[in-house]
């Protein structure tokens, strides 16, 4: 492969620019990612291309698209594996700010209503606490908020208030691992999360490049929680007499 | 975008410019004070370059070796800056470290554990003691996280994707900033009775760099602009290890944590070859000599087909390295198609951080211009001539609680000065000048001409006759970049970032190359070939201030510490 041809969506909804395709031929480097490429179109043939990214590492999570129709980071997407003609788009569950632009900022939205970690009082710093349990929240915490699984989930899509999304799942389950907090934020999830309008099919997981098993591994547990702190009959009835004062 | 007064105003206590961790820590302090806090960057909050850090933050907390203390800790610390440090800087953070890393677990932030269920901490290039409290490589992830968890649940306003162009300053007091959001494209005034800078360092000056795109620095140049002091601008760390191949991450951060967890450097006759440049510490010598003698090995032909040398970790075998290393097993995977659980890794020298930076009080990190703070790499005195791997995380919570402090303090003691609205005039008329010029001149080719000289000049041995040329390049730069220019909006044009931090990047340049010419000597980080013994003569601190449209150059002479306060680590241990 010589050369890399590029089809780039451009547009600037709130100035008037319709969407529409942009070609770009690109000479190829051995080990090239997408953002190499994207890169060299900003610097040699249109530097107005809006484009986010800060580490090229797939550290910091902001360089998210559509690549050939797929949610991925452009820096952790080679160009050997795509062959020479590649798509890019921007994340579609979002508004486009300007070209590869989303604004994301509905996430941060949300963050903000997820109760925080709150120590239990009877947690004394500096904190006693197991590798073991350490070890099995490693995986939640790895997350680098890069959107894609909120990008790919269709509820989150159409459903856009109603459900917080697997990212925000994956939140949740770290704060609820983590064994010095005492909140229960099952309540929470339910209410206003919208995690009941998830039906499982597992589209986050297969597109998170850290490879969190956000379904497997967070929301169906946050969804057996659910359903322990909130629907059985038994379970609440046992919390009610517990917190009766005798 | 048209009329000459088209801009917000917001009103605020604090603003705090950069929203890595000594910005969030800053923000967090200021906020629980009750003041109006205000903290914008350029990045969307939660990616800036504090993400990237791996190996841990250095603390003597003392959970593994039961000796360490702050006293061993300042001692590595200050030994390793090779006396340019400010030692009363040097000694809060020794102090204070420890609180600080228990503080963040308080946050909710989650260290690796000892068997016992403490923290756990790791061995590092150059400390005594095992002291990098970590959570595998992904610590700098663990940090920001926590960091701004904690800020989005504080009152403080955070404005992302927005850029500071212009710090503002009535009769050498901060009266607030001037900027625009990058999402909006619309302009704003902050009023603030103080200004944090906690803005990173210069990293993208050069080519070969483990740097995210923020770090041009942006916050030094306006500092400078508005009057206050930099100092020890030639002090650049290089990292002995970064990625070789293939050339799109050249670069790219191998961290120190794994020749920390058993790592060894081999040549290409499979010589361990730290073994004759430092046969104690091996590889774990301080980075500016291992750094030295990769290059070394490079240069006199024993390096990789592809110009690095060799870093081994796949004796640990595999459940080791995917615990403990799990970034370096993806990005060697993924980028270079290597498994480091069974194959070698090549590594070379990379542009890592700037221990130069604005020149603060030790206390209170305020700089020369009332009411303006820095904190963070931005800010300089802790480093000195060399930077402690570890010792960065720490720094960006210790000074950025102490600029929250301070800063809150100040803004209640002090009303909120006048603006200038010609002033304000003016610096929107020099942003829109480079979205209205005929035949603009692209900045890219002029940003990566500079970015090429400066790895090529300015590394990590340096000489006279380079540094000389690399003036002459820097000026003529200069002029050309006066015709840069780019097409479209204020609204997320990439272009447009690229003609402001140009500006920045070449003032950057210039004084740090200034200095390395001026700075006859070697010493730490800095190596010259035309000299290469260290002076006393130099035991100096070379300061920049500016003046009209050049600068003057100063020399601060470094007061050594009280007697007492370097320990003997030999008897320590």
């Amino acid at each position: 492969m010589e050369k890399v041809k590029l089809s780039i969506q451009r547009s600037e909804p709130s100035a008037g620019v319709p969407v529409r395709y942009d070609q770009f031929e690109v000479p190829y480097e051995e080990g090239m990612v997408v953002l190499d490429a994207v890169h060299y179109v900003e610097n040699n043939s249109d530097p107005t291309l809006a484009v986010r990214w800060n580490c090229k590492a797939a550290r910091c999570g902001s360089c998210s698209a559509e690549i050939n129709g797929k949610p991925r980071l452009m820096c952790k997407t080679r160009v050997d594996d795509l062959g020479e003609n590649i798509k890019i788009e921007p994340m579609r569950a979002y508004p486009v700010v300007k070209d590869l632009v989303t604004d994301v900022s509905h996430n941060y939205e949300i963050a903000k209503k997820i109760p925080p970690f709150t120590p239990s009082p009877e947690m004394h710093s500096p904190y006693t606490i197991q590798q073991i349990d350490i070890t099995r929240s490693k995986e939640f915490r790895t997350c680098i908020e890069c959107f894609l699984c909120q990008d790919v989930c269709h509820v989150v899509r159409e459903h856009h208030s109603d459900y917080y999304g697997p990212k925000h799942v994956v939140k949740i389950a770290a704060l609820d691992l983590h064994p010095a907090d005492c909140i229960d934020r099952s309540e929470v999830l339910y209410k206003q999360g919208g995690l009941g309008f998830c039906d499982i099919t597992k589209c986050c997981q297969e597109v998170c490049p850290e490879e969190i098993k956000i379904t497997d591994n967070a929301i169906i547990p946050e969804k057996e929680r659910i359903v322990d702190h909130v629907y059985d009959p038994i379970g609440l009835l046992v919390k009610a007499v517990k917190r009766r004062k005798w | 975008m048209s009329g000459k007064t088209d801009y917000s105003v917001v009103n605020t206590d604090l603003l705090i410019i950069g929203a890595g961790g000594a910005g969030l820590r800053a923000a967090i302090e200021s906020a629980e004070a009750g003041i109006k806090t205000t903290i914008v960057s350029k990045s969307l909050l939660g990616k800036a370059h504090t993400v990237m850090a791996e190996g841990g933050m250095a603390a003597a907390i003392g959970n593994v070796d039961s000796q360490d203390n702050w006293k061993v800790h300042f001692t590595d610390t200050y030994d390793e800056g090779v006396k340019l440090s400010n030692w009363k800087t040097v000694e809060i953070f020794a102090k204070e470290a420890p609180e600080r890393v228990l503080e963040l677990e308080r946050y909710g932030a989650m260290f690796d554990r000892t068997p016992d269920g403490k923290i756990n901490q790791r061995a590092f290039g150059a400390h005594s003691y095992r002291r990098l409290a970590h959570v595998g490589d992904k610590t700098g992830l663990e940090m920001i996280r926590t960091l701004q968890d904690k800020v989005i649940h504080t009152d403080a306003k955070v404005m992302d994707e927005f850029v500071i162009t212009k710090i503002l300053v009535n009769n050498g007091r901060i009266s607030g900033a001037f900027g625009f959001s990058i999402r909006e494209g619309k302009f704003y005034v902050f009023r603030s009775k103080a200004v944090i800078i906690a803005s990173g360092g210069v990293g993208r000056l050069f080519k070969v760099t483990s740097n995210s795109w923020e770090s041009t620095g942006d916050g030094l140049a306006m500092a400078f602009r508005a009057g206050a002091s930099l100092m020890d601008m030639e002090m650049v760390q290089f990292h002995p290890t970064g990625m070789v191949w293939p050339p799109s991450v050249r670069g790219i951060l191998v961290t120190e944590g794994v020749r920390g967890e058993g790592g060894i450097l081999l040549n290409n006759k499979g010589e361990r070859f730290m073994l004759k440049y430092s046969p104690v510490k091996k590889e774990l010598d301080a980075r500016d000599v291992v750094a030295r003698s990769n290059y070394k090995e490079i240069v006199e032909g024993r390096g990789t087909e592809h110009g690095g040398v060799y870093l081994d970790i796949s004796h640990k075998g595999a459940k080791f390295i995917l615990e403990k290393l799990p970034s370096m097993y993806m990005q060697y995977k993924e980028f270079a198609g290597i498994d480091i659980t069974k194959e070698k890794m090549e590594v070379a020298p990379t542009t890592h951080y700037h221990m130069g930076g604005i020149r603060v009080n030790p206390e209170t990190t305020m700089t020369n211009v009332e009411g303006l703070f820095a904190a963070g790499e931005a800010a300089c005195g802790l480093h000195g001539a060399n930077r402690l791997g570890g010792n960065s995380l720490s720094d960006l919570l210790v000074f950025g609680r102490r600029a929250g402090k301070f800063a809150a303090e100040y803004s209640k003691q002090n009303s909120v000065e006048p603006i200038d609205d010609k002033e304000i005039e003016d610096e929107i008329s020099r942003v829109m000048g480079f979205l209205n010029k005929k035949n603009p001149e692209n900045p890219y080719p002029i940003i990566n001409e500079l970015r090429e000289s400066m790895s090529k000049r300015v590394g990590i041995i340096r000489n006279g006759k380079d540094l000389q040329d690399e003036l002459g390049t820097i000026r003529d730069l200069k002029e050309k970049a006066k015709a840069v220019g780019v097409t479209g909006g204020l609204r997320f044009n990439p272009g447009l970032m690229a003609c402001l931090e140009l500006q920045n990047m070449l003032s950057n340049a210039e004084l740090l190359v200034t200095g390395a010419n001026e700075r006859k000597e070697s010493r730490g980080a800095h190596t010259r070939s035309d000299f290469p013994e260290t002076k006393d003569e130099w035991k100096k601190n070379i300061v920049f201030t500016s003046s009209g449209d050049t600068f003057e150059m100063t020399f601060s002479p470094s007061e050594e510490p009280p007697e007492g306060m370097i320990v003997n680590i030999q008897k320590a241990r």
